[in-house]
């Protein structure tokens, strides 16, 4: 089990049946995430090896991880929208536990993870891991 | 389009038939690299099972087969860019290592600090980055000549930022990302007048158009084998025997040596002086089979198709008020740049599409100083082969109103 937001996307992911729907779906995820203000678009909350551009900032509350994320590109936004999903609001030490390959893969979103994809989403859970584990 | 059969030149091409992402494949990122005839992918296969060894250096039979087949190579490759003497083509992995070879060879050579190239603002970053070299290295200046809002390069505006401190006009024959084929002849015609050589960039051009290099008269003139249907990690590059003499060795190594002791070299003389090394043996021999290839079917008649191609994809891309077309040309060739009007990245259209079967390259085309010319950060790219079809045409424009539908 993920968090109960990632469940709720795989189960509302259980009656898209083409991959139009899904994507879609995604797509508005990203469009109704709030977006990470310009001023925190910085070099340093940059996340390289993305074709487009990509921002993540990582919080944590409590021992409570959270991270804040955008992208120029409204997939790439959207595979944000399903990541902060998938890891906020989990207990800092468990950030490391969570096998975001397999979990993406039940939503058949795990292509985005290929060594070959440049849209960055591995780039951007390296971050999320490295930047957990630093902390 | 009576006599020419792309229905029997699919046919001759493999990968054409395969489906990605469960349907058929629709291959429009022939910019970055075209695919292959299986007459090349056969020469490949032959010459490693049958007839491989290194060339230039053994008197054994292999060696001689293989030294045979590839140096028949430069005569096809001649042959191919109009070039009675094929002693003035140098074999290599491309347009890349050939520019490279002219920056370090001849350029470094034959220019001082404050000496001139002039660039046009759409050169590919392999026509770009070497010249940078020079820049930050020996204090060569690099001048800028924009194109116009069509995507246009006036040759007089070339020539007009000529001046006596100016060595070399490198441009590009035919741009990668508007498409826009560039008056070359002219440009040249009027730089020899004033005594300036120049570089012909000819990775896109020399795919899509027929070249006579002996009627244009450039100094220089680069191909990409892999972009000529042949495989990676060949190519060529034509250099007018005037220019060859001015220039010393850049890569050193066997194969480009007389004499060798431990005080002294001695090098061979040209074009084997500029190929160190062993060289891709078995890549050269499938590029010659490739050109033979395209030379078959006709550069000419892949010339007149492209240019239906063309006009049909401007016809039926023009028609969604939507997509943004980088480059108006008259002289476009079958390279389509776009974005979509709104949020939708470049990115975004290309994944979409590539669910959809269709390849397209997506980012900024190693073009860097042509996007901020444009004023963008990225855009799609469907680029066409004389393998493909109008349905293809027809494919892309559903896959962009699937786009336009999903990301707007």
């Amino acid at each position: 089990m993920a968090t109960e937001a990632f469940e709720e996307i795989v189960e509302d992911f259980e009656f898209l049946e083409d991959w139009e729907d899904r994507y879609r779906f995604v797509i508005e995820l990203g469009k109704s995430m709030t977006p990470m203000e310009d001023a925190l678009k910085v070099e340093a909350n940059k996340v390289h090896g993305c074709a487009s551009q990509v921002w993540l900032q990582t919080f944590v509350d409590g021992g409570v991880f959270r991270f804040d994320g955008d992208s120029d590109a409204l997939i790439v936004r959207g595979l944000v929208a399903v990541l902060r999903n998938l890891f906020n609001g989990v207990a800092l030490g468990d950030v490391a536990k969570i096998d975001a390959h397999a979990e993406l893969g039940r939503l058949g979103l795990n292509e985005h993870l290929s060594a070959q994809r440049s849209n960055g989403v591995r780039s951007m859970i390296e971050r999320i891991k490295s930047t957990a584990a630093a902390t | 389009m009576t006599t020419f059969d792309v229905a029997k030149i699919r046919s001759d091409f493999p990968i054409l038939s395969r489906q990605v992402n469960g349907k058929p494949l629709v291959y429009l990122d022939n910019g970055a690299s075209s695919q292959k005839p299986q007459v090349v992918i056969d020469a490949i296969t032959r010459a490693y099972s049958q007839e491989y060894a290194n060339v230039h250096r053994g008197l054994h039979y292999l060696s001689n087969l293989a030294t045979e087949k590839y140096e028949s190579v430069r005569g096809i490759v001649a042959k191919f860019l109009g070039v009675a003497n094929e002693d003035e083509i140098i074999l290599n992995t491309g347009t890349t290592e050939g520019i490279n070879l002219v920056a370090y060879g001849w350029a470094m050579n034959v220019m001082q600090p404050g000496d001139e190239i002039i660039l046009s603002v759409m050169e590919h970053h392999a026509n770009i980055v070497p010249w940078h070299f020079l820049r930050e290295r020996y204090g060569i200046v690099l001048k800028w000549v924009d194109v116009d809002v069509n995507g246009d390069l006036d040759p007089q505006a070339v020539l007009d930022a000529i001046t006596p401190k100016t060595k070399l006009i490198a441009v590009t024959h035919l741009s990668n990302v508007l498409g826009t084929k560039v008056d070359v002849a002219s440009i040249i015609n009027g730089a020899h007048q004033k005594g300036v050589p120049v570089l012909v960039d000819g990775s896109q051009g020399a795919v899509h158009m027929p070249v006579n290099l002996d009627e244009l008269g450039c100094d220089f003139y680069a191909i990409t084998g892999h972009k000529l249907c042949g495989p990676s990690g060949s190519g060529a590059i034509f250099i007018k025997q005037d220019r060859m003499a001015e220039m010393r060795p850049f890569l050193g190594g066997g194969d480009m040596i007389r004499e060798v002791t431990k005080d002294t070299v001695t090098y061979n003389d040209p074009p084997m002086m500029f190929e160190a090394g062993t060289p891709g043996i078995v890549q050269t021999i499938g590029l010659g089979v490739a050109l033979d290839y395209m030379m078959s079917i006709g550069m000419d008649k892949i010339a007149a198709y492209e240019d239906q191609i063309t006009q049909y994809a401007q016809q039926q891309l023009g028609a969604l008020n939507w997509l943004n077309i980088q480059g108006n040309s008259k002289t476009k060739g079958a390279i389509f740049s776009f974005t979509l009007s709104g949020a939708a990245h470049a990115h975004d259209i290309s994944t979409i599409l590539d669910k959809k079967g269709i390849a397209v390259r997506a980012g900024q085309h190693c073009a860097g100083p042509l996007m901020e010319h444009l004023g963008i950060n990225a855009s799609c790219r469907a680029s066409f082969a004389f393998y493909n079809t109008m349905q293809e045409v027809d494919a892309l424009v559903d896959g962009l109103n699937l786009a336009h539908e999903l990301l707007s």
